[in-house]
């Protein structure tokens, strides 16, 4: 600890300095920076909309904003998080900065293609930022015909072009990861000793280059169905409005999973790292990233248990969503598995790990209430699925981004953020999320729909808790930003390897230099090799 | 640049400076190229589940709409299309066994048998519009089938729309892979370009020979 530590002479923060080095850049660990700027800002886009959205519920009546403006908030909330915040964030920031140095190479397959990436994710959101501006979208994120074809008369099509692009970035960067993954490793460095994380990732990719798309194709016929009358999903038109779920599912149900996936991936290196021990059944927690990949193509139906599918369609997307838990579980059991007996501390990073089983496990066990059909019936469109998927996308993708974020940050910035703030700021999301959403599964169980702006009085209680952990939530957001920026310059040197962890990433200089290594790694090791504890300590 | 102390051994132009070898560069982005194949197989795919799903429903109206396709022009535009996968396959051998001027030849015949499919495909579309057969242009048909042939319709010019507009970026890329070859960039050693251009020609080629029987000839059997 009393050794002087010093940032190393050439890393690629001064590989170059001005406008022009970081947007015309070709290293990955800029372009992960580049990203981490863009999804900070819809990220704080998105929160807006969510903090308007709860303003307005704690009243029962509808006072604060007309039903159409309502209609307009949550869908802007949803377009800005889901396409724009909580797809991109964790591969394409620390995917990106992380993939390439984890296997020891000095870039992505494709850096010109990983640069172009990105400038198409900012085109797709500038598409999406005139929407707004100009007065925004009422569809609900979903877009479900043919009410975006014929019915709305807001910005469907700029939105739909927004996201049509964005869905590029997404596949390139899909391509990239599985070109980089195959053909880049270093050697020595084979499949079975790959972090958690780069394989997580793969099976990310796989979802994203195989998915979107087709949720490109849907949206291009929602567009010929609107712009030029063609008849597709409109039953004026001879068309059938279940297809476009159909279509729209097919993508959108993996996507959960291209928003999940990474995070456990970030879990799975944080629990090792911070239990001093081998992930507990390494090749499962592995496969079990590619079972929910497969898995999660099979299972969109369940979004449509009430939307005219026939019964026996229902009956097997039901089946397989139940298949779903499977991998999902196996992962819960082995991170457990792994703290059990581990020399567990109590670091930020590992508090979000924490928090990500738990919130998980919270909306992985609802998601099995939902796959049941019986009771899904009794659900659909109230406020225990908005619950449901807020504990699986902000507790989990979320929890799972800022453990990350906090675990990496010195390998990105070189230096360390303020402990006792952050583990604060940890402990007031977890609180602030909590309260938030946990009365959303008791409010939507009585029988509160979703996407209304108004709602009868006997709900107000659990809505003003709801608002109130938001407003407890905000803050939790807000102070990282503070520290973490503050951290950039004031920040106490972090030294390559501040955690004590193994990982190839941890092997270089804190900066990484522009190359990644001084010279290739040559891989001897498999992932996770912590030192075994002493035989016979007293614990 | 390029002011690192590392010194390089003499090494080939093209090879980027995180491949170890060109041809650790030319499996990279092969793979790369099929992988995006893969991409447009669903991107397609979308299309086709939504053809499959009414045509079973509406087999009679899409037999009828069908008809009003002209099948010799198709029939004519499917041989040109393969007659392009061939200059294309020759370009690539040319590529690989270094001879620019072949290389060229067979380059500039795929670019003239694709802008060939694509006047034939603009003759269609003109009749297409002629006959009212646009969907929300004053679409007419015989009151029968007139809401179920719009879908077809309509399916009709979105596939070979995105078809014609993949042959429209492939005429792209066969241009820059043109001045590629002019310029001596592509060499006996550096032919990865043109091979992997060909992997996306022969796909978009691919396409068409699912459409053209899809599209063109329900009910024209027996």
């Amino acid at each position: 600890m009393s050794r002087t530590l010093l940032l190393p002479p050439h890393h690629y923060l001064n590989d170059g300095f001005g406008v022009r080095s970081w947007l015309l850049t070709r290293d990955h660990k800029r372009i992960g920076l580049l990203y981490l700027a863009a999804v900070t800002f819809f990220f704080f886009v998105g929160g807006a909309f969510a903090v308007l959205i709860r303003l307005e519920l704690t009243t029962p009546a509808g006072d604060m904003v007309t039903d159409e403006t309502y209609n307009k908030l949550f869908t802007m909330h949803g377009v800005m998080m889901v396409f724009f915040f909580l797809i991109p964030a964790i591969p394409s920031v620390l995917g990106n900065f992380l993939i390439p140095i984890m296997i020891g190479a000095k870039d992505l397959a494709f850096p010109k293609l990983n640069l172009a990436s990105w400038y198409i994710y900012i085109l797709g959101a500038l598409f999406t930022l005139y929407a707004l501006i100009a007065g925004g979208v009422d569809t609900g994120w979903t877009f479900y015909a043919p009410f975006s074809t014929v019915s709305s008369t807001t910005n469907v099509i700029p939105t739909a072009v927004g996201i049509f692009i964005t869905g590029f970035s997404s596949i390139l960067t899909g391509l990239n990861f599985i070109v980089t993954v195959h053909q880049m490793r270093a050697p020595g460095m084979t499949w079975f000793r790959l972090p958690l994380f780069v394989w997580a990732i793969y099976a990310t990719s796989l979802i994203m280059v195989l998915g979107t798309p087709v949720l490109a194709i849907t949206i291009l016929l929602v567009a010929a169905e609107r712009l030029f009358h063609f008849g597709f999903f409109d039953p004026t038109l001879g068309g059938d409005p279940v297809l476009f779920q159909h279509l729209f599912w097919f993508y959108s149900h993996p996507a959960v999973y291209i928003m999940v996936l990474p995070a456990m991936g970030v879990i799975s290196e944080l629990v090792a790292a911070f239990c001093r021990k081998q992930v507990f059944g390494y090749k499962f927690v592995a496969f079990a990233s590619l079972g929910i990949a497969v898995l999660g193509f099979l299972v969109w139906g369940h979004h449509m248990f009430v939307a005219g599918q026939s019964v026996y369609a229902a009956l097997i997307f039901s089946l397989l969503s139940f298949l779903v838990a499977i991998p999902s579980a196996v992962k819960v059991f082995n991170w457990t598995a792994t703290m059990y007996k581990g020399s567990v501390s109590w670091s930020t990073p590992m508090l979000y790990a924490i928090g990500f089983i738990g919130l998980f496990t919270i909306g992985g066990f609802t998601g099995l209430f939902l796959a049941a059909i019986g009771l899904d019936v009794h659900v659909t469109d109230t406020y225990f699925i908005v619950a449901h998927f807020h504990y699986i996308m902000v507790g989990g993708t979320i929890m799972g981004y800022l453990g990350g974020l906090h675990y990496w940050w010195p390998k990105i910035s070189g230096r360390m953020y303020n402990e006792a703030l952050a583990k604060i700021s940890a402990a007031i999301i977890f609180v602030g999320f909590n309260l938030t959403f946990f009365p959303q599964f008791v409010v939507g169980y009585l029988g509160m729909p979703r996407r209304y702006h108004a709602y009868p009085p006997e709900f107000q209680v659990l809505n003003v808790l709801s608002s109130a952990g938001a407003s407890i939530l905000g803050v939790g957001y807000l102070i990282p930003m503070v520290y973490l920026i503050w951290s950039l310059r004031y920040g106490r040197l972090a030294g390559s390897n501040p955690w004590g962890a193994v990982g190839l990433e941890w092997s270089t200089s804190s900066p990484p230099p522009t190359q990644n290594f001084e010279e290739t790694p040559i891989v001897t090791w498999d992932a996770y090799e912590y030192p075994t504890p002493v035989e016979g300590r007293v614990v | 640049m390029s002011d690192s102390p590392t010194t390089h051994r003499e090494h080939h132009p093209a090879l980027a400076h995180h491949f170890g070898s060109l041809a650790e560069q030319k499996e990279a982005s092969t793979l790369g190229m099929w992988v995006f194949l893969v991409t447009e197989v669903l991107f397609f795919g979308g299309l086709f589940a939504t053809y499959a799903i009414y045509r079973g429903w509406y087999p009679e109206a899409f037999a009828a709409a069908s008809h009003e396709l002209d099948i010799m022009l198709g029939a004519i535009n499917t041989a040109v299309l393969i007659t392009s996968s061939l200059t294309m396959a020759l370009a690539v051998h040319a590529a690989q066994t270094g001879d620019r001027r072949r290389l060229m030849i067979m380059l500039v015949a795929t670019m003239v048998l694709g802008c060939a499919f694509l006047g034939i495909k603009g003759v269609e579309y003109h009749e297409k519009f002629v006959a009212h057969h646009v969907p929300g242009l004053d679409f007419q048909f015989e009151k029968e089938y007139f809401r179920h042939a719009q879908i077809f319709f309509s399916l009709y010019f979105v596939m070979t729309g995105l078809h014609a507009l993949h042959m429209i970026i492939g005429l792209g890329i066969m241009a820059w892979m043109l001045r590629w070859s002019w310029n001596g960039t592509i060499t006996r050693d550096y032919a990865s370009p043109v091979e992997i251009s060909g992997l996306y020609w022969h796909f978009v080629d691919i396409v068409w020979i699912f459409l053209f029987p899809l599209l063109y000839l329900i009910g024209r059997h027996g």
